[in-house]
């Protein structure tokens, strides 16, 4: 029991993170209908700049409560303005192209970003400093530590935001809008660039938030490390019906859950013959299964077929 | 000149070019280049096969590489002392060792990889673009996790260590792994892989294009433009759609087979997900659905990178003198900048098909 | 003519400009001796591929400061680093390219997939390679005389740890964990049959890989199942998230690895979590070696980087390179290659001499553990009498 409460803990908080991931992905698909292959390296950029930041400042004596806000601050920010630009380069011109052209230019810019982290941070894989309290907590059985708290609550927060911001507000209503139909919104007065700006930019602080969440909590950051987690992410998106965004939530916690679980139980199911090395074969046995009765996601609707 | 002179003519140009390129680029550059040439055409006959699937059907895969390591795995198994090592049984069935001949491997590549290919594409038949995509994605990984963990409780694949020591591919008496004396000239073993290579790349072209204007292909391009007005054409899109995902596959079975044999060594470590979505950039960067473009995508995906590895080192001593820049780094950045800047000039591909640069102008 | 002949033939032509722009001057002959390096500098594992890179480099520029001589006669040794992506196919294309830049002698690879294809084209060429990091055995089973490795492979540092693990710690019930990789998973299967052998119980056996950092769901695993001991197949990278991770989930376990953890970042990466961690190491401790506190120092001095894992097999590689050449009088690969299988040099990761298969001769092997942050000799273990326990290779 002890165990399985911990693989639930363990399962929830890799699925927050894989949820906030999958957010960016699902907020660029839902209105382009394009994946953005290069969301991942917003959320290693993210992790980076925030390093950068928060070193100098420890080592000036700042003190260690301000250092996880300033460096996420910074990373938002910088974020915001990478995903603006991404758009602005990558995207906007093709937006009339065929379908798998913005694909290629995505995994483009994601060689691009890799490889100036590279040339700025080095290949190396940076210790993360203990921004938090690593001192766990013991809750039935089961170990949790701040850094895990702070990462679901502050997700939780984040996702909650943003589901005000798309059903609550202006701009929000103008997302929908254009998610539902380009054209219509542009004729009733919606600046249909600038919602699709917004919505890189709002994705982009997400994933940066994600990345220096990721980096605290396993206390390392890498320049590869945003092609895994981008790639998983996706696939929750996906399980949960891409272009939703409480089917991203769902997705992500339920690919975490899958993940923690399928890690921890493979093994005893099958009486040692598979073990922890198939999880993700598991993962996507029960993506492939989900999508078999529920073509568009777990929440995903039934769009009309478009050529 | 008639119009039929001139077909013969620049066949016998291009055909001419082929058999004596390897000899060009190995002389003039060495024989590193006649490796990438090899390469190269490896690649078109993977790129074909997901051409079929991707170009003429529609259906986006990023999972293809799976194929390729099935045909691998069989060329691997079926010529290596790995089964023989590990399965008594099977040692005593084959006293002398397996070195499973190429004319009955490199079909059985074809066929199971054609297989795993329809058994791929029955559950995802009702899924759409990017559903698809991921999980045909989450196929190619499915392949990969079983290629490196299947070596307990029985080892078959050994692994993540891969198959070592699997025979160099022989046609008859001739060993292409040895190089061959021809009165008194000495072919090299990279050219002999060249010219097979070629060969297969001239048959699957030549399949390639024949499926393109067969009832098939007609029903797969319908399929890409709208599978429901196809459908009410009376095309039974279920059938189409596994033929095209069986006949993509198993062209990547063939170049699989052909990869084990030239580097003697299968690895899960050449099957990754960054190999299938290389392959689709090849496809996409070419000209998707066009052969020549596609062919032209897989020669400037696998030539421009080893260019740049010549150049970004090298060039940048010729202009500051001294190496500034980390030249991987370089390398890497100059690639993806290619690919960010084909597409946004050449959305359609660098050599699309007529029909779609039609459509293209009318936007 | 019509469109697409002359599309072929310009694409043709556009090859062999491309071609021509990187063309390489030939290798100028007489005082300069190329060496090449090499191993993976894109992509996951970069960070390592670059660290040989670096210590290859350093190497190098030693032999050229020294003013060393072939022959009687002053040479100048230059380096000709390629990346081989980590990639199977890049490799053999990569090792043909050092081939025709007429290199006497090559560092790598560093994944054994790479080093294994590529050692067909060193050896048709006849030039001696050196590994610095290829752990797969069979990577000199294949009857070439030109593979040689300045690592401990898999069976022969697999059983060695785990000797000390049975006798020394009288370990009784141990898990393992591995990366997925041909080190990691090479490794983890030598240690567990040498345990099994000597009958400690496994009591699980799970697998991560070496791009993950979370190790949470396994460690969980691995918890309930209340091991003495937790042997990790694989490199620092996830071993220090690992060593946090398993103090945070109240392991009490010891964490165990092989030369791929006993490295200073292990140490950045886990903190105060590392301590307690062993890790064994081909080769005699450090600071008992004459050059390898040296090494260190010299390494970060010069490239403004801790040295991540292989810089000292990279280093020592040249040199024994080097030396072979000198005994020979000759650079020439024919000549220096007999030389080079009677290597006798003492490095900065040991003694080094090759057995008749190229690889390392039984050598020392050193435990290491961390107190107070460092890595501390613990014991020198002397394998050729641990070793025959070792099953034949899986």
């Amino acid at each position: 029991m002890e165990t399985f409460i911990q693989q639930l803990v363990n399962g929830i908080v890799l699925g927050a993170v894989y949820a906030l991931v999958a957010l960016g992905y699902t907020m660029v698909y839902g209105i382009l209908g394009l994946i953005n292959f290069a969301h991942g390296e917003v959320v290693m950029i993210g992790a980076l700049v925030a390093l950068a930041v928060i070193k100098p400042l420890a080592a000036a004596g700042v003190p260690l409560g301000l250092l996880l806000p300033l460096g996420l601050l910074v990373a938002v920010c910088v974020c915001m303005a990478l995903g603006a630009a991404i758009e602005r380069i990558a995207y906007r011109p093709l937006r009339n192209a065929p379908r798998l052209a913005p694909l290629i230019t995505a995994i483009g810019v994601s060689i691009v970003l890799q490889y100036s982290a590279v040339l700025i941070w080095g290949r190396t894989y940076h210790a993360y400093p203990e921004l938090l309290p690593v001192t766990p907590m013991e809750f039935g059985g089961a170990r949790i530590s701040v850094a895990q708290i702070v990462i679901v609550v502050l997700a939780g927060a984040v996702m909650a935001a943003l589901l005000w911001l798309v059903h609550r507000t202006r701009l929000g209503r103008a997302m929908r809008a254009t998610a539902e139909n380009p054209a219509v919104a542009r004729l009733m007065g919606v600046n249909v660039d600038r919602v699709i700006t917004a919505t890189f930019v709002i994705g982009s602080a997400l994933g940066a938030v994600a990345g220096v969440l990721v980096s605290v909590n396993y206390s390392v950051a890498h320049y590869q490390m945003g092609f895994m987690l981008g790639l998983k992410a996706f696939t929750a998106a996906v399980l949960g019906g891409i272009g939703n965004l409480a089917g991203a939530m769902v997705g992500g916690l339920l690919l975490g859950l899958i993940e923690a679980f399928g890690a921890g139980y493979i093994g005893d199911l099958t009486g040692g013959v598979f073990g922890s090395n198939y999880r993700d074969v598991f993962a996507f046995l029960v993506l492939v299964g989900v999508l078999i009765f529920r073509p568009s996601g777990l929440l995903g609707e039934r769009v009309a077929e478009r050529a | 000149m008639s119009p039929r002179t001139k077909a013969l003519l620049s066949t016998a140009g291009i055909g001419l070019l082929l058999a004596v390129l390897p000899f060009v680029a190995g002389g003039l550059f060495g024989a590193a280049w006649v490796r990438v040439l090899d390469f190269v055409l490896i690649y078109i006959l993977l790129a074909l096969g997901l051409n079929i699937v991707v170009g003429y059907a529609g259906l986006l895969d990023l999972g293809y590489v799976a194929f390729y390591a099935v045909g691998a795995y069989l060329y691997a198994l079926f010529s290596s002392p790995h089964l023989t090592e590990h399965f008594p049984a099977i040692a005593a069935m084959f006293p002398g060792g397996l070195h499973g001949p190429l004319w009955l491997l490199l079909p059985a590549g074809a066929l199971l990889a054609g297989v795993c290919g329809a058994l791929l594409g029955a559950p995802t038949l009702r899924l759409r673009g990017d559903y698809l995509a991921i999980v045909t994605l989450g196929f190619g990984e499915i392949v990969r996790i079983f290629m490196n963990n299947l070596y307990a409780p029985v080892n078959v694949t050994n692994g993540a260590q891969g198959i070592t020591q699997i025979d160099p591919l022989h046609l008859g008496p001739v060993n292409l792994g040895r190089g061959l004396e021809i009165g008194g000239l000495h072919v090299s073993s990279l050219h002999l892989y060249y010219y097979l290579f070629l060969a297969l790349v001239l048959l699957i072209v030549v399949l390639s294009i024949r499926l393109e204007d067969s009832r098939i292909g007609r029903a797969w391009v319908a399929i890409r433009e709208d599978e429901i007005a196809a459908k009410a054409c009376g095309i039974n899109t279920r059938n189409v759609k596994l033929l095209a995902f069986a006949m993509g596959a198993s062209f990547g079975g063939v170049a699989g087979g052909l990869f084990a044999g030239f580097q003697q060594f299968v690895s899960p470590e050449s099957f990754q997900l960054i190999d299938s979505i290389m392959i689709l950039c090849m496809v996409v960067l070419g000209g998707m659905g066009h052969i020549p473009g596609v062919i032209l995508g897989c020669i400037v995906l696998t030539v421009l990178p080893e260019a740049f590895r010549y150049g970004a080192g090298p060039i940048q001593n010729l202009l500051f003198g001294k190496v500034l820049v980390d030249p991987e780094a370089l390398r890497m950045m100059l690639f993806g900048l290619t690919l960010v800047v084909v597409m946004l000039y050449r959305p359609a591909g660098l050599w699309p098909e007529p029909r779609r640069r039609q459509e293209m102008a009318e936007r | 003519m019509n469109t697409p002949f002359r599309l072929i033939a310009l694409s043709a032509a556009s090859v062999l400009v491309l071609a021509a722009c990187g063309k390489q001057e030939a290798a100028s002959g007489g005082d300069v001796v190329r060496i090449g390096m090499a191993s993976p500098l894109t992509g996951p594992q970069s960070h390592i591929g670059q660290d040989i890179k670096n210590g290859a480099l350093l190497g190098v520029e030693d032999l050229n400061a020294a003013g060393f001589e072939i022959g009687g006669k002053k040479v100048k040794f230059e380096l000709v680093a390629e990346d081989d992506e980590a990639n199977p196919s890049k490799a053999t294309t990569v090792a043909q390219k050092l081939v025709d830049s007429k290199v006497a002698g090559v560092v790598g690879h560093f994944n054994s997939g790479a080093s294994i294809p590529a050692s067909k084209v060193y050896a048709d060429a006849g030039i001696p390679q050196i590994s610095p990091g290829s752990t797969n055995p069979r990577y000199t089973q294949q009857g070439y005389a030109t593979t040689f490795r300045v690592v401990a492979n898999d069976d022969q540092q697999g059983p060695a740890v785990a000797r000390y693990a049975i006798d020394a710690l009288k370990t009784k019930r141990v898990a393992v964990i591995d990366d997925s990789t041909s080190y990691g998973q090479g490794l983890a299967n030598a240690f567990e049959a040498t345990v099994k052998a000597a009958g400690v119980e496994v009591v699980s056996h799970e697998h991560t890989t070496d791009k993950d950092t979370d190790f949470a769901a396994i460690l969980t695993n691995i918890k309930a199942k209340n091991p003495e001991l937790v042997f990790f197949g694989g490199i620092d990278t996830q071993a220090g998230p690992m060593a946090k991770q398993m103090k945070a989930l109240g392991i009490t376990a010891k964490l165990m690895g092989g030369d791929g953890i006993q490295t200073p970042k292990l140490l950045e990466l886990a903190g105060g979590a590392a301590d307690g961690t062993i890790a064994s190491i081909p080769g005699l401790p450090k600071d008992k070696m004459p050059g390898g506190q040296a090494f260190l120092d010299k390494f970060k001095k010069r490239f403004g980087v801790g040295v991540e894992l292989f810089a000292p097999m990279g280093y020592d590689a040249v040199h024994v390179l080097a030396e072979a050449m000198k005994r020979a009088g000759s650079s020439e690969p024919a000549k220096y290659l007999p030389e080079l299988k009677k290597t006798n040099y003492s490095g900065v990761i040991g003694p080094i001499a090759f057995d008749d298969k190229g690889d390392l001769k039984n050598g020392p092997i050193t435990i290491n553990v961390v107190k107070g942050g460092k890595w501390d000799v613990l014991e020198t273990v002397i394998p050729g009498a641990a070793a025959p326990a070792a099953p034949a290779a899986k």
